[in-house]
């Protein structure tokens, strides 16, 4: 595997007077309570993970979990109190003012939970904006912008600024902005959360539809579970500053590793999340109907055609070959089953 | 025991009256004691006592320690003054080339930084005031006079008052629409018709100079202190102690290190404007959400970029309200500081009231009043105004005002061509309508305050006489019988009371900084005054306020109204005080009523409109009459914020008492306005000053710390 976008090797983040003396005697062992009590707050604990290339990281957690810290952690807004920081190979937290400033004006793209857009500034000079800072000629950042604008779908309302547009349509140009510099890597701390669930189901369309042509890296955050499982290539999910579980979404839902993992998923749908072949049996029985399914179906996809079917029904990988089979009574199971033990 | 565990709060509050009250009590008047020493004069008197401290003596009679405390800060003015001299005159003498004898002279290096600002805001001053008045001074000083004479053309006249007219009508229309530009036009026509073009060209001259140089150092500033802890820390309490010190004291030092004239006015507007400019641009910039400086941030600003593309313009309308208080007080200094010789509107309203010129003074504070408010209007709007996008505009549509402006220059100076061949024998009305030509209604105001001298006599008079016989003197002896240990033990109690040891800590150095200066009677003068100031005023702007408040116009109406009258510098509203009721204390004291109402009302209204909207509903639900909603849920969720008001009430009362000096009170305003005029009179001033702003303080601390529990307690923020 080629090296990792974004990796982190025991980050720390701790807000506090004398954080980084706690943090040594601490020796590696940090525990929330006794550094609460010196006057220190615990917002990042030990959080190690890679992000590879053309990835989705989706940090999941509830407020004040620290997930958000975590994202300026890794994109520079604040100095992690220890651990270290890899982008692309580049030791993040040893960069100069310089080369960060660099780093941001080329590699980096966030979206933000409040659009942050300037309120003096029209759409179109809003998204060229990251570009008039890189220094690039005025005429070339407008028409760059423009494209942007016709990419996020908001052509004809260039010239309007921030405060006649609608939230889904702020943070459209909020979208475009981080965009625009065509970075690698693309942070969006919360984009949807402001916006009412309608939009919000829409914008989530949208960005997975940008994203299947852009094939950017992204760290997602959210504190929503079910925009984490829609979303995600693989979950991370955050408790007080602790990277409780990251795998990818059928393994949160079917392994969880803590019981606070295991509380959030417990009210999954699973037919939603799981695929075929997180259910199937590895062994083709003898007693295979006619009906074959593709192992990367949804559950719900394909589940009436399932049921319908008297026999079991067989499962075949991208190349149309048989690779398990699936009982109808399984697919029971797996919806209505008693979800605590299951598998 | 009940009722004292229930009420705490209250049994500690009583303890501390009864020990006030005890102390007084016991506290005898001293033999010795006349009311009000001479100890500032200096004057021996073999009945004093002196004692030395860093080579300064100072004189004072010896009192008992528990009733007046001696001035052991006696000589802090005198060393402020002696090192001001010294300063000036003394200090790191350096060699500077003399422009006009061609050799070296040997001078005071602050000399020589002070005598060359002046020197600068002079240039200033001239420059725009040779653009609306005409003059050549500024030519001269880029030519020479030789320059001049052999090249007669050059000596160009001002601009005609029809084009200035015009113009900030045109500016006006840019900013604010057609309403403001009417009044622009009207206003600015009428200063001219009625013979105040040259005095308010002076004043508007000296503000174009002031105003924008304050906006320049205290956005920097803000800047700055908003970039940096330590300089915030640094400014925080020069900044609380201007914001409370009166005007007048700033002047007196000034007056040694620039000395008089416009240029030195000049500067003492700055430092006085800058303060409020220091604060908003900080309050602005605070106010710009996180996200919107991590996006700049991410988009790879880097520091410089960060302030001037992102922060900045996100910040612009506190920051353009910051403009318009800078104005403001820049309009309230064009007046005052008409003491150290500024020109303009304010030096003649200075010397109509003098000769007790009530006509004349009243056109002078007019106009004030009529520029100070277009001015502030002008500058709302523009805070107000949004950035509009003028991408698709062809050329003429965007410079639509500029040209315009342009045709105006070219027909203003065609009518006062015109206007040159038709007045042939007399005055150019279409040029300039010189000083007292223009149309006066002095006359009128005069008979008219004659008029009212006549008729109402008896009852203004019997009036008068209740009000000091019978209100004022009682109160002022009382104030005056307070023994300074009982004093302090009150203040301080009331600190601990309300803030815990470290409020009282704070209090306590405050007030016995003023105890130890020489002038604890007048300084209880001072307390007096205001306080009557204050109690009125609150009594009328909270009734006028929760009154106004019940009806959504005229609760525009009076927010309208404060608006305007907050807008006249303080030194107007002696006019018509002085029209009613003469030399005397009540004419000081109804000038404080009237100018210290405004906050009052302004924040009762305000603070009733603060409280929720759905705690109103449910409160209607409930199914509460109109007064049990007013007494039960809008005043105690308001008065935080009333009590803010009550805070400006007392700045703005204090403000007036000691402007009120100029009328004839005995109080420290007297004892600033007789520094001005005193050779050694720069510490003096300076340490009167700062005994006004910290008995603002004092004040101050306590009814914020209050405020700050109250709606931590309330949950409200």
């Amino acid at each position: 595997m080629s090296e990792p976008v974004i990796k982190c090797q025991s980050v720390y983040k701790i807000f506090g007077a004398n954080a980084e003396r706690m943090l040594k005697e601490a020796n590696g062992n940090v525990d929330a309570k006794t550094f609460q009590e010196n006057g220190c707050i615990v917002g990042v604990n030990n959080a190690s993970f890679e992000v590879s290339k053309g990835e989705m990281l989706v940090v999941m957690g509830l407020s004040g979990s620290g997930k958000s810290t975590l994202l300026r952690c890794i994109s520079r807004l604040t100095e992690a109190t220890g651990g270290k920081i890899f982008i692309e190979g580049q030791d993040l937290l040893n960069l100069n003012n310089k080369e960060l400033i660099d780093l941001r004006r080329n590699k980096m793209g966030m979206v933000f939970q409040s659009f942050a857009l300037l309120p003096h500034k029209t759409v179109l000079e809003n998204i060229a904006f990251p570009l008039q800072i890189k220094g690039i000629k005025t005429e070339d950042s407008i028409n760059k912008a423009m494209d942007m604008v016709k990419l996020v779908g908001l052509d004809g309302r260039e010239n309007y600024f921030p405060r006649e547009l609608s939230g889904g349509q702020q943070q459209r140009v909020g979208i475009a902005r981080s965009l625009a510099v065509e970075p690698d890597i693309w942070f969006l701390d919360e984009p949807f959360s402001a916006l009412d669930p309608l939009i919000r189901k829409e914008m989530q369309d949208e960005f997975l539809r940008l994203q299947e042509k852009l094939q950017k890296t992204i760290m997602f955050i959210t504190h929503d579970f079910d925009e984490a499982l829609k979303l995600a290539d693989r979950i991370a999910i955050m408790k007080d500053g602790i990277i409780e579980q990251l795998d990818t979404p059928a393994n949160i839902v079917l392994k969880p590793a803590t019981e606070y993992v295991r509380k959030f998923t417990e009210e999954v749908p699973r037919e939603k999340v799981l695929l075929i072949q997180d259910v199937m049996d590895e062994k083709t029985s003898s007693d295979i109907g006619g009906l074959k399914v593709s192992k990367d179906e949804i559950i719900e996809n394909v589940a009436e055609k399932i049921l319908t079917q008297e026999k079991t029904v067989a499962v075949t990988d991208s190349k149309n070959n048989v690779v398990g089979s699936i009982n109808p009574a399984k697919i029971i199971n797996t919806v209505f089953g008693g979800r605590k033990n299951n598998n | 025991m009940e009722i004292l565990k229930k009420y705490p709060k209250l049994f500690q509050w009583l303890f501390l009256l009864v020990v006030f009250f005890a102390l007084c009590f016991a506290i005898d008047v001293p033999e010795t004691y006349k009311f009000i020493r001479g100890q500032a004069e200096f004057i021996k008197d073999p009945n004093q006592s002196a004692f030395v401290f860093l080579g300064k003596e100072v004189r004072y009679y010896a009192f008992d320690v528990f009733w007046r405390l001696p001035p052991l800060l006696g000589w802090l003015p005198i060393w402020i003054n002696d090192s001001l001299f010294f300063l000036m005159n003394d200090w790191m003498p350096m060699e500077f080339w003399n422009e006009d004898t061609q050799e070296y002279k040997t001078r005071p290096l602050v000399l020589q930084i002070t005598r060359n600002l002046t020197a600068f805001m002079t240039f200033l001053i001239e420059l725009i005031r040779e653009i609306l008045l005409g003059g050549l001074e500024t030519i001269v000083a880029f030519t020479s006079w030789d320059w001049i004479d052999a090249n007669p053309w050059a000596e160009l006249p001002g601009l005609p008052w029809t084009i200035v007219a015009a113009g900030s009508a045109i500016l006006a229309y840019k900013l604010g629409g057609k309403g403001l530009a009417i009044y622009a036009l009207l206003s600015m026509t009428y200063i001219s018709i009625f013979g105040q073009w040259k005095p308010s060209m002076q004043t508007l001259s000296f503000i174009l100079v002031a105003a924008p140089l304050s906006f320049i150092f205290g956005l920097g500033l803000g800047v700055a202190a908003f970039k940096s802890k330590r300089v915030e820390k640094a400014l925080y309490p020069i900044l609380l102690v201007m914001q409370t010190m009166p005007q007048y004291a700033v002047l007196v030092p000034a007056l040694v290190l620039f000395g008089v004239g416009d240029h030195a006015a000049v500067i003492i507007t700055m430092i006085v404007a800058v303060p409020p400019m220091i604060l908003l641009t900080l309050l602005g910039l605070r106010a710009v959400p996180q996200e919107v400086m991590e996006a700049g941030r991410m988009s790879g600003c880097n520091n410089w970029q960060l302030m001037s593309k992102v922060l900045i313009p996100t910040a612009r309308r506190d920051i353009l309200i910051g403009v318009n208080q800078v104005i403001m007080v820049c309009f309230s200094m064009a007046v005052i500081s008409a003491f150290i010789g500024a020109k303009g509107l304010g030096f003649n309203l200075l010397l109509a009231l003098n000769q007790l010129n009530i006509g004349l003074a009243l056109e002078a504070g007019l106009c004030i009043s009529l520029i100070a408010i277009l001015l502030d209007k002008m500058s709302l709007a523009w805070a107000n105004k949004q950035v509009d996008y003028f991408g698709n505009l062809n050329f003429f549509q965007r410079n639509k005002n500029s040209l315009f402006f342009g045709v105006v220059v070219i027909v203003g100076i065609l009518l006062a061509y015109f206007g040159s061949i038709y007045f042939k024998d007399g005055y150019n009305y279409l040029f300039e309508v010189p000083h007292n030509k223009g149309i006066s209604t002095a006359g009128f105001w005069n008979k008219g305050v004659d008029w009212i001298f006549d008729t109402f006599f008896v009852y203004i008079k019997a009036f008068n006489t209740w009000l000091i016989v019978d209100v004022l003197q009682p109160m002022r002896a009382l104030y005056l019988r307070m023994p300074a240990i009982a004093t302090l033990v009150l203040v301080v109690g009331a600190g601990y009371l309300i803030g815990g040891i470290r409020s009282a800590l704070v209090v306590c150095g405050l007030t016995l900084f003023i105890a130890l200066s020489p002038w604890w009677d007048r300084a209880l003068v001072t307390t007096y005054m205001a306080t009557f100031g204050v109690l009125v005023s609150c009594a009328i702007g909270f009734t006028v306020g929760t009154l106004c408040f019940q009806n959504k116009h005229s609760r525009n109406f009076m927010l309208n109204v404060c608006d305007i009258f907050q807008t006249f510098p303080s030194f107007v509203y002696l006019i018509p005080v002085m029209m009613l009721f003469g030399i005397t204390d009540t004419s000081v004291l109804i000038a404080v009523i009237v100018y210290a109402t405004i906050p009052a009302t302004r924040y009762t209204i305000e603070g009733l409109r603060s409280v929720p909207a759905g705690l109103h509903d449910a409160a209607t639900m409930s199914g509460v009459t109109k007064f049990q909603r007013l007494f039960k849920i809008e005043f105690p969720l308001a008065f935080p914020h009333m009590m803010l008001g009550l805070n400006q009430t007392i700045v703005f009362a204090l403000f007036m008492v000691i402007i009120g000096a100029f009328i004839g009170t005995e109080d420290l305003g007297q004892y600033i306005l007789k520094a001005l005029s005193d050779k050694n009179g720069a510490g003096i001033g300076l340490t009167l000053g700062i005994c006004v702003a910290f008995i603002g303080l004092i004040f101050d601390n306590l009814i914020r710390t209050w405020v700050d529990k109250r709606k931590k307690h309330l949950g409200i923020d």
